[in-house]
């Protein structure tokens, strides 16, 4: 069977459930409402045959209702076929782990918690996994400023805000040598 | 067969005596042994670590100076060589194993990151390591060829020679007991 055949089987059993599905150059697509997300994973898994998880990532919508959304990269073994999953999440809702259907998604849901600060329910370990714990942000938010925000964890780590322009950091192209082009580089005599 | 020799011993010189004995200052004698024999203490946090171990190998080879002995452990290093992006998350670890490192020690941030964060101007980043440790030589390049870091190595070398330390020592020594 082909991921396109894998999609009607999913519309058959799912319904009104699927909400959308979309097919872009060969890529299947199905967007379903979070409620069955984990039902239809774990059909996808136990039923067709998706053996493998290639990537749980995350997108922030921000500014429209409901604003995260989940997007799960599932392949047969052999990688005769891919399907992609989408699901959005409001702030407040919580998602499924997958964890026990996938035993690699665990990584993957820590790297989302930990970047964009969804939480999921069923999760084993579910801490940070870039940052560290006490972190206060979830620095892939689009309301998170890339400079970042000042922290301080005694003992255990401080952040600061990085200069995003200006300043003795930027190096000015055209130079011929590299003590012009770089500020802080200097000859030392 | 050694042939025997013409030439007649100097009675006033003796070789045996005057020929290992150098007249210098102390401060010179203790410089001179302290940057022939300087042990680093390789910080590799990114792709500048690379370039160190290439420093180290046989092509590059800072053995010629002295400075092979890359030690693993902080107590036993002199200079700590800074290779690489310094992570938030890393930057007191970083601290810690500079402060564990006993007197006389010295800092190298080799490279852009670890000079000034390089191109990493982010939440995650450290710009630049010198925002926690004093840093003696940096270190232009991303990376630094080894020979620039062979380069910086010289510099401090050249900032070591420099150094009175028991100078300051018998002035303060002198100022007390006055």
């Amino acid at each position: 069977m082909s991921a396109a055949a894998d999609v009607a089987t999913l519309q058959a059993s799912f319904g009104a459930k699927i909400w959308e599905t979309l097919e872009f150059r060969g890529e299947q697509t199905v967007r379903v409402e979070l409620g069955s997300l984990h039902d239809v994973l774990a059909k996808c898994r136990n039923d067709l045959g998706y053996e493998m998880i290639l990537d749980v990532s995350s997108l922030d919508h921000f500014g429209d209702q409901p604003r995260f959304e989940m997007v799960y990269e599932i392949a047969t073994l052999d990688d005769s076929k891919r399907l992609r999953i989408k699901a959005k999440v409001s702030e407040e809702e919580t998602v499924p782990s997958i964890t026990g259907l996938w035993v690699g998604a665990d990584w993957h849901e820590r790297e989302v918690w930990d970047m964009m600060g969804i939480p999921f329910s069923g999760h084993p370990n579910l801490k940070r996994i870039l940052m560290w714990e006490g972190y206060p942000y979830f620095p892939l938010r689009k309301d998170f400023p890339l400079a970042g925000r000042p922290t301080d964890m005694p003992d255990v780590a401080f952040t600061g805000v990085a200069p995003l322009e200006g300043g003795p950091f930027v190096t000015s192209c055209g130079s011929d040598d590299v003590a012009k082009r770089e500020p802080r580089a200097h000859v030392v005599k | 067969m050694v042939s025997p020799s013409n030439n007649t011993l100097h009675t006033a010189y003796d070789s045996k005596i005057e020929g290992n004995v150098i007249v210098t200052r102390v401060d010179a004698a203790i410089n001179w042994m302290r940057k022939n024999s300087l042990w680093p203490m390789p910080m590799g946090l990114a792709c500048c670590a690379i370039e160190l171990m290439a420093t180290a190998s046989s092509r590059f080879d800072i053995s010629r100076f002295g400075m092979e002995v890359m030690r693993f452990s902080p107590r036993q290093s002199d200079v700590l060589i800074v290779s690489g992006t310094v992570t938030y998350k890393m930057a007191l670890a970083v601290k810690r194993i500079w402060d564990q490192m006993p007197e006389p020690k010295w800092c190298i941030a080799m490279g852009a990151c670890a000079s000034s964060g390089g191109m990493y101007r982010s939440y995650a980043t450290l710009q630049g390591i010198d925002k926690l440790i004093p840093v003696d030589v940096y270190i232009s390049g991303c990376p630094p060829r080894p020979e620039a870091l062979i380069e910086g190595l010289l510099k401090l070398q050249t900032k070591i020679e420099g150094e009175h330390s028991m100078l300051d020592q018998k002035r303060s020594f002198i100022e007390e007991i006055a």
